[in-house]
C-alpha cells in the first residue's frame, strides 16, 4: 500500500541519504520504476540491439548538477557535470562514448562566467576523450533559477563479461577506496564558510572511467561493485550497498584514508567526514583473495596513489554499516538522516 | 588543528582503560552521568561503551541544548520565521526540530520562510547589513558555551543602533538543571557521580559546581569532549567513588579555571537576567533555570517586540524522556523507541538531536548487543 503523500520538498530531499532515498521510492519508482531503475545503479545497462548478441551492451545515465558557488577551489559546476556523468557511466564497468548536456540559465547570468564554465566542461570533456554530442538551453527569469544548473547524459559501452552493480556485494568479499575521504565537500564548505587553507583544499572532481579500467582489467568477474561516494559520502553509499546486497558491511577507522585538513575543519564545523560528498573517488568492493592486486594497480594510477583496504562484507540477516574505531570500540554507521547539519556543541 | 591527535592516542586510551579495569571495585556499580551532549556524542562516536567494565554505567544527560528545547518555544520561532519580511537566523541543528503538528524550521523554509543557519552569533549582523529592509532575528538557544557571543551581538546591536535586529531567548543555566536532576536522583536511582561540562565549564568557571557537590555528595569531575578527556574523567570518578569522596575536580585544565571567563560572563549579566522559572523538554519547568533579555534591552527583545506568547504543547504521552534524562531508565525500556520514535520522526527531547540519548543510540548502537 502506498502512503499518502504529504509535506513539501525540503533540502534533506536532496542530501543523499535516507530522505533522498525515500522521495526515490515513493514518488519516482512508484510512478517511472520498470527493470532499468529498479536496479538502483547509478546507470542502466540497455538491452542489446539483436537479441543474443556477443558484442558489447550500452550503459546510459544521467545526473543533474547544482552547487554553490559555481566556480570552486579544483573545479566548477562545468567540469562537474562532466566528470559527475562519466563517474556514473565508470561504476558500472561500462567505458564512456558520448555525453549529452542541457543547460538552465538565469537571466542576468554573467556571459564571462558561462563562458568560463563552458570551457571547463569542453577542457574536461576532451581529457577524458568522451565528446559532447547534443545540447539544449533554456533562460528562466531571474530569481526562479541559482545561476547555472547543467544536466548531462552520458552513453557508454559495457564490454562483455563485466557485471558490476550495487546487489553483488558478496560476504567475504574486500572493500577498497580510492583515495582521501571528503575533499570536494570541504572545499566547497571552506570556501562558503571563509575558511583559509595554505595551501588551498582542492574539490577531488575527477574522470574515474582510466583507473576503473586498470581496477577491470585484470580479472573482471573479480569486482563486484563499483561505487563514487558522491552526496551523503561514504557512509551513505555502503549502506546503500548493504541494503541492495542484503549484506553487512564493516569498516576499520584506521585505515579511512583522510587528509588532516579535511579532519580538522570537519571537526572545526561539526561534521561527520564519513558523510561528505566526493566527486573524484571510488568504493570497490572485490573478491578478498583479489584485493591486494588490485589496491597495488589502484595506487600505481594517478587517481588512486592513496588507495586503502578499508573494510568487509558480512553475512547477515539484516544490513547494516559498522565501524571499528581507533579505540577498538565499535559503532554503528547509519545512513545519513536529513540535511547534513552542524552540531551546536 | 593538530591538537586532537595526542588526545584521540589509542596507546595512551589504552593505559588510561587498563588502570579504570583495575580500579574498580567488582563487587558494586557505578553509575555515572555525563551532563552534556557533547560527552554523549563522543561516547558513541568513538564506541567508548564497549571498551569499559560492565559495572560501569555511563547514562547520558540533558546537556543537549537542542533536546531540551520545549516545543512551545520552536512554535514561537516558526511563528516568527513565517511573518513576512522576516529573516530568522538560527544555528544548524535547530533547523530540524520538530515543533507542533510535525513543524520545523526547515519545513517552514520549504513553505517561504527566510531562514538563515548561522555558525556564529556575529553573522547576523552580516546578514542585516546585506538585507537592511528585513526584520533580522535570532533565534538564541544553548547552555553558557553560546550565551556570550548572543551577549556580544546585542550589546554590539546596541552600540550600532541597530533596529531591524532583535533575539529570541532560550538560553539556559546549566548548574540549575544538575541540581534539578541531582534532587530527583536522591528519590533514585542514585547517580554516584556526574561528568561535568567542557564547554560550559570554560566559561561558567569550575567553582559553581562546589555547592552542588557538597550538597548532594556528589563527585564531579569536569571533562574534555575528547576520548582521552572522558576516560581519564571516568577513572577519577572512580577514585573518588572508592575513596568515599565527593569533590569537584578539574581533568579539562587546559581550559577551564575556578573563576571562568570573567569578560563572558560580564557580558552575560550585563545583558540578560533570571527566568523565575523556564520550561525544559523532558524535564518541565526548572526554577532559576534559564535567562531572560533585561528591560534595558527590550527593543531588541523579539518577545516584547513581536508580542509573542509563550504556549506550553505536552509531550506524547507514550514518551519516556522525562526519566531517560534523568537516569531512571534506558532507551530501551521505551515503547516508541524505535517504532513509532526514530531520528526523522522524533517524538521527544532524546530524540531530537544526534546528541539525545535515544538518537545516540539509536545511530550508532542499535545493532550491538553489548551497547547500553
Amino acid at each position: 500500500m502506498r502512503r499518502p503523500i504529504a509535506g513539501a520538498i525540503t533540502l534533506a530531499h536532496g542530501a543523499g541519504g535516507r530522505a533522498s532515498h525515500q522521495l526515490i521510492q515513493e514518488i519516482f519508482l512508484f510512478h517511472l520504476g520498470n527493470p532499468f531503475l529498479q536496479q538502483g545503479d547509478d546507470g542502466a545497462v540497455l538491452d542489446p540491439l539483436e537479441p543474443g548478441s556477443q558484442g558489447g551492451r550500452w550503459v546510459t545515465a544521467t545526473d543533474a548538477h547544482v552547487v554553490t558557488p559555481l566556480e570552486f577551489p579544483g573545479g566548477d559546476i562545468g567540469r562537474l557535470a562532466v566528470n559527475g556523468t562519466i563517474n556514473d557511466l565508470a561504476m558500472m564497468g561500462a567505458s564512456p562514448r558520448y555525453l549529452t548536456a542541457a543547460f538552465i540559465l538565469e537571466e542576468g547570468l554573467s556571459l564571462a562566467l558561462l563562458d568560463r564554465v563552458v570551457a571547463s566542461m569542453a577542457a574536461a570533456a576532451k581529457a577524458a576523450g568522451v565528446p559532447v554530442v547534443a545540447g539544449d538551453t533554456k533562460v528562466v527569469e531571474r530569481g526562479k533559477g541559482d545561476g547555472i544548473f547543467i544536466t548531462t547524459s552520458g552513453f557508454g559501452l559495457l564490454p562483455p563479461g563485466i557485471q558490476c552493480g550495487g546487489c553483488r556485494a558478496k560476504p567475504g568479499d574486500a572493500v577498497l577506496v580510492s583515495g582521501t575521504l571528503g575533499d570536494h565537500a570541504m572545499a566547497l564548505m571552506a570556501e562558503r564558510n571563509g575558511l583559509i587553507f595554505d595551501p588551498p583544499l582542492l574539490s577531488d572532481t575527477a574522470a574515474l572511467h582510466g583507473l576503473v579500467a586498470d581496477i577491470l582489467t585484470p580479472r573482471p568477474a573479480a569486482v563486484h561493485v563499483l561505487r563514487d561516494p558522491t552526496r551523503g559520502g561514504v557512509a551513505t553509499v555502503l549502506n546503500e550497498i548493504a541494503q541492495q546486497s542484503k549484506v553487512a558491511i564493516e569498516i576499520d577507522e584506521s585505515c579511512l584514508p583522510m587528509r588532516p585538513e579535511v579532519t580538522a575543519a570537519a571537526e572545526l564545523l561539526g561534521l561527520d567526514p564519513l558523510y561528505l560528498a566526493n566527486e573524484g573517488k571510488v568504493i570497490v568492493i572485490c573478491e578478498a583473495t583479489d584485493a591486494d592486486s588490485i589496491l597495488l594497480r589502484m595506487r600505481e594510477h594517478p587517481l588512486g596513489q592513496q588507495s586503502s583496504r578499508i573494510g568487509e562484507v558480512l553475512a547477515t540477516s539484516r544490513p547494516y554499516v559498522e565501524m571499528k574505531t581507533r579505540w577498538g570500540g565499535r559503532r554503528l554507521v547509519d545512513w545519513l538522516m536529513g540535511e547534513l547539519l552542524p552540531r551546536i556543541c | 588543528m593538530k591538537h586532537h591527535a595526542e588526545y584521540r592516542d589509542p596507546e595512551a586510551a589504552k593505559r588510561v582503560l587498563k588502570r579504570i579495569h583495575q580500579s574498580v571495585d567488582p563487587s558494586r556499580e557505578y553509575r555515572f552521568m555525563e551532563f552534556c551532549g557533547g560527552h554523549t556524542h563522543a561516547i558513541s562516536r568513538f564506541g567508548l561503551h564497549g571498551l569499559l567494565p560492565s559495572n560501569v554505567r555511563l547514562i547520558h544527560g540533558p546537556g543537549c541544548p537542542v533536546c531540551v528545547l520545549p516545543i512551545g518555544r520552536l512554535d514561537m520561532a516558526i511563528a516568527l520565521a513565517m511573518k513576512p519580511g522576516v529573516i530568522l537566523c538560527c544555528y544548524g541543528d535547530t533547523l530540524r526540530v520538530p515543533g507542533s503538528e510535525g513543524n520545523s524550521l526547515q519545513k517552514a523554509r520549504a513553505y517561504g520562510a527566510d531562514v538563515r543557519m548561522v555558525y556564529s552569533a556575529s553573522e547576523v549582523l552580516t546578514i542585516a547589513e546585506q538585507s537592511p529592509s528585513a526584520d533580522v532575528v535570532f533565534f538564541a538557544i544553548g547552555f553558557e558555551t553560546t550565551t556570550p557571543p548572543t551577549a556580544h551581538l546585542l550589546l554590539e546591536t546596541q552600540r550600532r543602533g541597530l533596529n531591524q535586529v532583535s533575539v529570541l531567548c532560550n538560553h539556559v543555566l546549566t548548574p540549575a538543571a544538575i541540581r534539578a536532576i541531582l534532587e530527583d536522583s536522591e528519590q533514585g536511582p542514585r547517580l554516584d557521580g556526574l561528568v561535568g561540562p567542557a564547554h560550559v565549564s570554560v566559561v561558567i568557571g569550575s567553582s559553581p559546581y562546589t555547592p552542588l557537590a557538597s550538597d548532594f555528595q556528589m563527585p564531579i569531575v569536569i571533562a574534555g569532549f575528547e576520548p582521552l578527556d572522558i576516560l581519564q574523567a571516568i577513572l577519577m570518578l572512580i577514585h573518588q567513588v572508592n575513596e568515599d569522596r565527593h569533590a569537584v575536580e578539574n581533568e579539562y585544565t587546559r581550559a577551564v579555571v575556578p573563576e571562568g571567563n570573567q569578560r563572558a560572563l560580564m557580558a552575560m549579566r550585563e545583558v540578560f537576567e533570571t527566568r523565575e522559572s523556564f520550561e525544559w523538554r523532558g524535564l518541565g519547568s526548572i526554577a532559576d533555570s534559564g535567562l531572560r533579555i533585561r528591560s534595558s534591552f527590550a527593543s531588541w527583545d523579539a518577545e516584547s517586540r513581536y508580542d509573542l506568547a509563550y504556549q506550553a504543547v505536552a509531550d506524547h504521552k507514550a514518551c519516556e524522556c522525562a526519566a531517560i534524562l534523568r537516569g531512571q531508565k534506558e532507551p530501551l525500556d521505551c515503547k516508541v523507541f524505535g517504532t513509532a520514535c526514530t531520528p526523522e520522526t522524533p517524538l521527544g527531547a532524546c530524540m531530537v538531536s544526534s546528541e539525545g540519548a535515544c538518537a545516540a543510540h539509536f545511530t550508532y548502537g542499535r545493532n550491538l548487543r553489548n551497547f547500553r
